[in-house]
């Protein structure tokens, strides 16, 4: 249980510290920007209590808020992002499994079930996130491109991320 | 009551989903329609610092470029200078010094925090109120114009970026004088801005410098950038074109803040004449 809570917390800092120093300075061809941050919020237990789920996010957003000097909207986005995690894990995760497969991490879950749960919820977030700021319809073509590319760069950056932290032991 | 806290604990992540995304949407609009005096923003204590830290790191990076644009300026200064000058007429009329009153004053800052892929960017620079700057100073670099202070704290300040879809400056055509307003592109690339609202009489060249009108916050002639399309955008009874900024803005190290003496004084008269409308 302790081990944990310093886990995510460690992680919650790396990740903030990694998206706001290094790769905030990243964009490729003014399309493609990743928001790696969201990882923290998609690696979170399957057991986190949806009263604790919910502030995190929130605090993740606006973290990031603060560095971005956009206040609400990372923040906007990240809570979007956990109400589709509960219903995406409510949908194809049995809640009898949780005993044996405590996280949803690429080494414990496998490599499709990670994909698919990835995509999916990077896709809602950078969806949001985007428009938010934005915020009107007329050049959405442009937009949806830029939601599209980033999505990819995000979820290498994701996958490169599980893969080096990729443990086979944990897998029974 | 019961069958409500029933159904409340029942869909509890929904109802949790709708506090918490109100409040961020709440913020979000808030802090974003009133130029962000907020606690969230990066002259806070906190982030300024932690900006300022790696900043420092960022500086070694970039040394040479640093080097080579004032080894740049030094020449340009050294070429205003009156020794630089061949003088041709020995007859001079002195004039006392008394005549003139300082109207711009110029402040130099160091960029520490600066983005330039978002749909509103801003510049976080080291020096505030103790420095002597205010909020609405316009802000150049040795290249061109940056942007407008739009929040300070006691040493650091916030400058809305030429890189700001909310950004205007008053600007005009170096050869034949015709004014216009200047914003950023609509493609969110940071090299290019759009020329807006030059009379059809122009005739404006590809390659003419486009420098600031003197009507606003900065002196007349700073250099703003060149024209490089001519592509007339909506027609009618103005010119659109877009325009190639001077200035650098994904490698911004050091700023001038312009302090416009008379700034007051002019928004005094001319709120005036509004009166009277």
């Amino acid at each position: 249980m302790i081990r944990t809570i310093i886990i995510n917390v460690l992680r919650f800092i790396v990740l903030v510290f990694i998206q706001v120093f290094l790769l905030k300075n990243i964009t490729l061809y003014n399309l493609s920007t990743p928001y790696l941050y969201i990882l923290f919020i998609l690696l979170l237990p399957f057991e986190t209590p949806n009263i604790l789920l919910f502030p995190l996010a929130f605090l993740m957003g606006l973290t990031i808020d603060a560095f971005y000097d956009t206040p609400g909207l990372h923040a906007a986005a990240c809570v979007i992002l956990a109400l589709v995690r509960v219903m995406f894990i409510n949908i194809t995760v049995q809640k009898e499994g949780f005993d044996n497969e405590p996280e949803p991490t690429l080494s414990i879950m496998g490599f499709r079930w990670f994909f698919t749960y990835i995509l999916v919820l990077t896709l809602f977030h950078h969806f949001f996130l985007f428009n938010l700021e934005v915020f009107n319809l007329s050049d959405i073509q442009f937009t949806l491109s830029r939601i599209v590319l980033s999505t990819l760069f995000t979820v290498f950056l994701i996958l490169i991320s599980g893969l080096l932290f990729y443990r086979r032991k944990e897998r029974k | 009551m019961r069958n409500l806290l029933i159904f409340i604990t029942k869909y509890n992540a929904f109802f949790l989903f709708l506090i918490f995304e109100i409040s961020s949407i709440i913020i979000y609009v808030k802090y974003n329609s009133f130029q962000k005096a907020s606690v969230i923003n990066s002259s806070n204590e906190v982030t300024g610092r932690l900006y300022t830290q790696i900043n420092g790191l960022y500086d070694y990076l970039s040394l040479k470029e640093v080097n080579d644009s004032l080894a740049r300026e030094n020449a340009r200064l050294r070429n205003q200078q009156k020794s630089s000058f061949y003088i041709d007429t020995i007859a001079r009329h002195k004039i006392n010094d008394t005549v003139f009153k300082t109207q711009y004053e110029y402040i130099d800052a160091k960029v520490i925090n600066n983005s330039t892929n978002h749909s509103y960017n801003y510049i976080t620079i080291n020096r505030g109120s103790k420095d002597g700057i205010a909020v609405g100073m316009g802000v150049i670099s040795g290249a061109g114009i940056v942007g407008k202070v739009v929040n300070v704290t006691e040493h650091l300040a916030n400058v809305q970026s030429m890189l700001n879809k909310d950004t205007r400056f008053s600007v005009m055509l170096a050869k034949n004088r015709e004014i216009g307003y200047i914003r950023w592109g609509d493609d969110l690339n940071p090299t290019k801005g759009m020329l807006m609202d030059v009379t059809n009489n122009a005739q404006p060249k590809l390659g003419e410098m486009v420098v600031t009108s003197g009507y606003s916050l900065f002196p007349q002639g700073i250099p703003v950038g060149r024209i490089t399309n001519l592509h007339p955008k909506g027609g009618g009874i103005s010119l659109n074109m877009e325009v190639t900024f001077s200035v650098d803005f994904t490698k911004l190290q050091y700023v001038d803040v312009v302090d416009y003496k008379f700034a007051k004084e002019q928004e005094g008269l001319e709120a005036l004449q509004k009166k009277d409308d």
